[in-house]
């Protein structure tokens, strides 16, 4: 028997067969294999974790100073709990923090907390979990930008301070206090107006020093390092929490795994500040990256606290889901009017080619006069994705039958394509290299050649209508080509000639008089 | 009784319980041989004599006996067999496997049998089972060779079966044994002159005698015809004569055509339609004598429908031979071999429409053929049609075998009129061979899943399944055209750690590595710091299109180590193709190598045109916020130096901040702005192929100095590698080497290479490294960090293992090589594609990247 059939070894075999079971992914790569990213990488010589190329940078900086001149001004150590006249240094996972005084005087007081973080061993510590060498790199600004480690080291150093106690000076710990913190140095993302958004409101005076990414080669644009100073006059409990809060926040990465501890976490250290922050849904959002449902959780509790101004509340939304909902409703109608075309065909068994991560294959699902459906992708990750958003592994099993997802590409021949009554290729040729396109060609409508075959892609010519997109520029960074509708029609004309198809084509989306729908469909039939 | 079997059949037993059938399997097979049903019973179900496991337990065998048809195996089927039923589906088993179903009978008295099964105690049935059985058999003895079996043997008596032997005999067609040179001659159709000419240009003497030809082969050599030798030409009782004559003496071996047989069934008196040519041969060999014709009837019916010479590397048939048909014979074998197959359709000639089985031809043996002309033999995935249209007007054509070589001999003139002109005179030739035709397209099942490739050099590689996915995908989203893609550089091991303080990497180890493999003499070479870049570059489209198959009109290519087009400007990187060319040229080398192409192994500057991304979102920022923070941090700790435990930070924040600004002088030496080919610099280190080669068997100082000669050429363009070799016996000349990386470094090298002499060099157990890399103690910053330096850092860094990453390199140098031997053989580009292929899916292996 093919072990394939025990579902644990991929073996392309099973695929061949019609009534070949559904594909239940087999192969975990992640740390066995290099990503397709990380392999690219080979080619600038130097590799690093690509996590570090997609997101905002770490933002954090290397020394936090906090300086009072409330006289006498050396009481800044009873409300830090750290004598003056001392150097205190903690040790922590990453490296360690010192707490040291450069200034004591009674007129002018200040604390600096230096992280001192350990380029090798944030690298090396990993070694027990991927054995044979971890693909973080040692070339890291991590060191020397105090991101949400300053955060952890403050918990460590200053974790009294930040609950607004203090032995001996409580009076002065409830008071307002004048204090300027400087930061050096910050990554930030959003530059000078976002740092200004987020501690302007919360009465700080904000200055804001600009370090450039390589005064050499200012065609690398610019970096987003700042020195940051904070002038105000806070308690110094609400300083600590503020920038406990707010220096992770400029920089939406974290360094470790966000849990739903981490809410909890935001929601005490935001305690009485944050429901009233007019930015508060932004830094909920980049505190909690990338996990929305916990940020949803959080701004519903920050809700309750503070029953803000409804009217409010709705334009922030409004705004917000205009963005999302163009390209969503533009997803949608591709969609809908695939499944039009499919079901004006009368085709039974259809393959998805280029089906990403399963958005086409899910409304294909609900279509019940479908009988075989066939996904494919060249991303193994994406085909990942894909069973696990339509939960390919708790789909019932007649359900499940009609559904494969295969690993393949269209740049070989796969006889595992032939003989099917349809092919959707959505969004798909955009990503081809022009000069590679002749083998698509071949692979699609001479190898496979399903009796319908429907292609979408982007019109170029639309994209004067897009206000964000500058001119010239394609509408996502993987597009090797956008054509006009002139460009496809010519195209889709040589195909229908060279491999004997029919072709129509059909507007997607809103069309306008002058430069057509945005998303432009051919549809070819035998 | 003697039983005489073909060394490949399906040998069935067939007898009542008890007969003594696995006895007699015992004795005379292989236990691996017999599949008995008894055994099968066992595996599904823990008991021999579970009756109700029977129908699972014969799929099993009926699966076990396919996998080895399949492979070529003689099996043995032990059960009764008794019935009908039973025996149908091993029939058709073997029919589908090309192997002859041979039945054995155990047709032993009943009682016998039954005492037999008395003794055993598992086999407590009663008489009635084995009475049944028993008629059963005697009901199905007579219709068995109507079933299909090719040889029937019955054994009535205990005594006979005791005396059987069994003899197993070579197929008619394994001529493995022959090992040639052979000189393999198309279909010739009665064209005698032609032949004649033809055999004495191949250095065959051929004597006239009273008692016909007589044919002198030169030293060893022996021809063998396609067959077709009758039917529409002036000659063909001569040709007859020549080649009966050429097989008697053992001159010659022949495989039938199908104009041959149609003449045999013609001249045994059969109905046969005196069409395409038949009337010519009936007539010729009508003025023959009767014994002539009788000789004739004899000889064609005495051959065989194709041979496998040479260990099974050479397979010769009329009409060609799929992979899974040959050594094996039946019916459908021999049809296969005279006429090919067809689809069922017809052409516009009203002839039908041959399947195209040599394009899917995947099999080991090179394939020779004709029946179908065509006007210029081609390759296509080992497999060559010979038949040039010789009575048409065309040629004769030969193979010489092992050599590989076509020679022919222009027809006298057309002797018959094809229907179909296979000499598409008026049309130009065909832009791509008929291999590059099926090369345009690769199939996806050459590439994916777990693989094992063969190379000359190393020997064979495996690719694990989920790093040819990794693979796939790279390949497919940015690699360049796989027409070009004829090799990929292997990943290159650093040198062993340095026990030198303050040092990661020093000459010294390197040095020490090639001694302990028994290298004496090294290269040093340059190390440029920029991006690796294979070039492809022809002497001009026309190269590009009969060599690579490119269409375009491209006059080359210049990719990454991972396939992808290094210009995303197809103006820019054809202007850059063209100074290369024409560097090229100027050299001579296309001349000294006798060559219409090249392809260099080379880094392009600087690093910064191709790592822009990783510069701007990675190294600069890091040198920033180093440069940014530090002194900050400096100024805070100065101001609190009185503290003592303090002031020692302050010294260790200085040298962190001394080494920060060493980081960024360290990569911006290896960034310049490019805004047109002028910014540009490629350093060529090796010349990899040209036409017919592989220089993997010059030394380097070759390589150097050939480049030098090319480079000196556009000396803006391109860049001469300074080298040095070293002997390792010689202090001296280690110290100068050492010196060397020194002054490389100490002005900002990014280090050197060092290499054996030898391209390719055997160390102690296999292959030495090809290459080892001694990178400078600044430019290691840029891999390690900017802080590597600092005591505490470097004691931890050198403590790393180099074993994956040079066991890496040697698989992905062995498979670099490979994909060059066999593009430069003119191997199908799917053999090529599946080296580079490798390459790609090896380096998605987790190793130190840093190394």
């Amino acid at each position: 028997m093919c072990p394939a059939q025990t579902g644990h070894i991929y073996c392309p075999k099973i695929f061949e067969g019609r009534s070949g079971r559904a594909l239940v992914l087999p192969l975990a790569l992640n740390d066995q294999v290099r990503t397709p990213a990380q392999l690219l990488e080979a080619e600038s010589k130097q590799r690093l974790q690509l996590r570090f190329l997609h997101c905002p940078r770490i933002i954090s900086t290397m020394l936090l100073t906090i300086t009072t001149t409330h006289n006498p001004a050396t009481d800044l150590g009873y409300l830090l709990h750290k004598n003056p006249e001392r150097m205190h240094s903690f040790e922590l996972s990453f490296g360690k923090a010192h707490l040291f005084y450069p200034e004591a005087t009674p007129e002018c007081c200040t604390a600096a907390l230096l992280l001192d973080v350990d380029p090798v061993g944030l690298v090396r510590g990993k070694r027990g979990r991927h054995e044979g060498g971890t693909l973080d790199q040692y070339v890291n600004d991590r060191p020397y930008v105090l991101s949400s480690l300053l955060s952890v080291a403050m918990g460590r150093a200053l974790g009294t301070a930040m609950t607004g106690r203090s032995k001996g000076r409580q009076e002065l710990a409830d008071r307002k206090i004048p204090l300027t913190a400087t930061l050096a140095v910050v990554a930030c993302r959003g530059g000078e107006p976002l740092l200004r958004e987020l501690f302007e409101p919360l009465g700080y005076e904000v200055n804001a020093a600009h370090h450039p990414l390589d005064e050499k080669f200012p065609e690398w644009g610019e970096g987003p390092y700042y020195t940051v100073t904070l002038k105000g006059i806070v308690r110094l409990q609400d300083l600590l929490n503020h920038l406990y809060v707010l220096v992770p926040v400029l920089d939406a990465e974290k360094h470790y795994w966000i849990g739903q501890d981490e809410v909890e976490k935001l929601l005490r250290k935001g305690e009485g500040w944050l429901a009233a922050h007019p930015h508060k849904e932004a830094i909920v959002k980049r505190y909690l990256p990338r996990q929305t449902q916990l940020a949803r959780e959080a701004l519903a509790q920050l809700a309750e606290e503070d029953n803000p101004d409804p009217d409010a509340k709705e334009e922030a939304h409004s705004e917000e889901e205009m963005k999302m909902e163009e390209p969503i409703r533009l997803w949608q109608q591709r969609m809908g009017a695939v499944v039009a075309v499919l079901r004006s065909s009368g085709a039974k068994r259809v393959l998805d080619l280029g089906c990403g991560e399963g958005k086409l294959l899910r409304s294909l699902l609900q279509e019940k006069a479908l009988t075989e459906i066939v996904g494919m992708d060249v991303s193994y990750r994406s085909l990942e994705i894909a069973s696990r958003n339509l939960h390919l592994d708790r789909m019932p099993s007649k359900q499940k039958e009609r559904l494969k997802l295969i690993h393949g590409s269209l740049m070989y021949r796969d006889k595992r394509l032939a003989g099917y009554d349809a092919a959707t290729v959505v969004e798909v040729i955009e990503h081809l290299d022009a000069p590679r396109l002749a083998a698509f060609e071949r692979v699609l409508f001479e190898a496979a050649r399903p009796k319908t075959v429907i292609v979408t892609t982007p019109n170029a010519e639309y994209n004067v209508k897009f206000d964000t997109l500058p001119a010239g520029q394609f509408r996502h960074k993987d597009h090797r080509f956008e054509w006009t509708r002139k460009q496809f029609q010519q195209w889709s004309g040589r195909m229908s000639e060279r491999f004997g198809y029919g072709v129509r084509f059909l507007p997607i989306g809103e069309e306008d008089s002058q430069v057509g729908a945005p998303t432009q469909m051919g549809v070819f039939s035998l | 009784m003697n039983i005489t079997i073909p060394e490949l059949s399906l040998v069935v037993l067939v007898g009542p319980s008890g007969c003594g059938k696995s006895s007699f399997a015992r004795e005379h097979f292989k236990p691996t041989e017999v599949i008995s049903s008894d055994f099968c019973r066992g595996l599904v179900s823990d008991n021999e004599n579970d009756q109700t496991a029977t129908s699972d337990a014969f799929d099993v065998l009926h699966y076990i006996a396919r996998k080895r048809l399949a492979a070529g195996r003689l099996t043995v089927v032990d059960a009764t067999n008794v019935q009908v039923e039973a025996r149908k589906p091993l029939v058709a088993l073997a029919r589908e496997f090309h192997v002859l179903p041979v039945a054995i009978v155990l047709n032993l008295p009943e009682k016998l049998c039954h005492e037999r099964n008395q003794n055993r105690q598992d086999r407590q049935f009663g008489p009635h089972v084995v009475r049944n059985q028993s008629q059963q058999l005697r009901r199905s003895i007579r219709g068995l060779e109507r079933e299909g079996f090719r040889h029937v043997f019955t054994m009535s008596s205990p005594e006979e079966v005791a005396g059987a032997s069994i003899t197993r005999q070579s197929l008619w067609n394994n001529l493995k044994e022959q090992h040639g040179p052979f000189d393999i001659i198309g279909d010739v159709h009665g064209c005698g002159e032609e032949l004649n000419a033809l055999l004495g240009q191949l250095g065959y003497r051929i004597e006239t005698g009273l008692a016909g030809p007589k044919v002198i082969p030169p030293d060893g050599r022996r021809a063998v015809f396609v067959g077709d030798l009758v039917d529409r030409g002036p000659k063909i009782p001569e040709v007859l004569r020549l080649v009966m004559k050429m097989v008697e003496e053992g001159t010659a071996f022949c495989v039938p055509g199908n104009h041959d047989m149609k003449l045999m069934r013609k001249l045994k008196g059969r109905d046969v339609q005196l069409t395409h040519g038949l009337a010519d041969s009936v007539e010729q060999i009508e003025r023959e004598t009767p014994e002539f014709t009788q000789a004739v009837i004899k000889f064609l019916d005495d051959l065989v429908s194709h041979y496998v010479f040479d260990g099974g590397k050479l397979v010769v048939a009329h009409a060609g031979m799929k992979e899974e048909m040959q050594g094996r014979g039946s019916g459908k074998v021999r049809d296969f071999a005279l006429y090919g197959e067809t689809t069922g359709e017809t052409d516009e000639y009203g002839l039908p429409v041959r399947y195209n089985w040599a394009a899917e031809y995947r099999g080991k043996a090179m394939v020779v053929y004709g029946h179908t002309p065509v006007a210029e033999p081609e390759w296509l995935n080992r497999t060559i049609n010979i038949d040039t249209g010789c009575v048409f007007g065309g040629k004769l054509t030969a193979l010489r075998y092992p050599e590989k070589e076509l020679v022919s001999v222009p027809a006298l003139q057309t002797y018959y009129k094809s229907v179909k002109p296979f000499l598409a005179e008026e049309e130009s030739a065909p832009a791509l061979t008929a291999q590059q035709q099926l090369d345009d397209l690769l199939n996806i099942e050459d590439v994916i899943g777990k693989r094992i490739i063969q190379t000359r050099l190393h020997r064979s590689i495996t690719i694990r399944e989920e790093n040819a996915t990794t693979a796939l995908e790279v390949m497919s989203r940015w690699a360049s055209n796989p027409k070009w893609l004829i090799y990929l550089p292997p990943t290159m091991s650093p040198c062993g750690t340095s026990k030198r303080d303050g040092l990661l990497e020093h000459p010294e180890e390197a040095f020490a590595y090639f001694l302990h493999e028994g290298v004496h003499k090294v290269v040093c070479e340059q190390k440029h710091m920029g991006s690796r870049a294979v070039v492809v570059v022809c002497r001009n489209a026309d190269a590009a299109r009969t060599r690579f198959g490119i269409m375009e009109g491209e006059i080359g290519v210049c990719y990454t180590r991972t396939g992808r087009r290094f210009f995303n400007e197809a103006r820019l990187e054809s202007e850059f193709l063209d100074r290369v060319r024409k560097a090229v040229e100027v050299a001579g080398v296309w001349e000294s190598l006798n060559t219409d192409w090249i392809c260099l192994d080379c880094e392009l500057m600087p690093w910064s045109a191709k790592a822009q991304e990783l510069l701007r979102l990675q190294y600069a920022p890091t040198g920033a916020a180093a440069r940014a923070a530090l002194p900050a941090a400096i100024t805070a700790l100065a101001a609190a130096a009185g503290n003592p435990e303090i002031a020692s930070l302050v010294d260790q924040y200085h040298q962190r901040k001394e080494a920060a600004d060493l980081y960024v002088e360290s990569y911006r030496r290896y960034c310049w702005t490019v805004e047109s080919l002028a910014d540009l610099k490629l350093a060529p280190f090796h010349i990899l192929a040209s036409e017919g080669i592989v220089h993997s068997v010059k030394d380097h100082v070759w390589h150097m100095e050939t480049l030098a000669e090319i480079c000196k050429a556009d000396p803006d363009l391109l860049f001469t590698t300074p080298f040095l070799t070293v002997d390792l016996t010689d202090p001296s000349d280690k110290e100068k080497g050492i010196q060397w990386w020194e002054q490389l470094t100490a002005s900002g090298g990014e280090g050197m290479v060092v290499k054996p002499l030898d391209f390719v060099a055997k160390g102690r157990t296999g292959l030495a490294q090809p290459a080892v890399k001694v990178r400078g103690r600044e430019y290691l910053r840029i891999i390690y960090g900017l802080e590597y330096t600092m005591p505490n850092n470097l004691e931890r860094l050198k403590s790393r293992g180099l074993g994956a990453k040079r066991s890496l390199a040697l698989r992905e140098f062995a498979l670099g090589l490979e994909s060059l031997e066999r593009f430069v053989h003119k191997e199908p580009l799917r053999r090529v594609h599946e080296c580079v292929f490798g390459v790609l899916a090896l380096e998605s292996e987790p190793v130190d990247p840093r190394l």
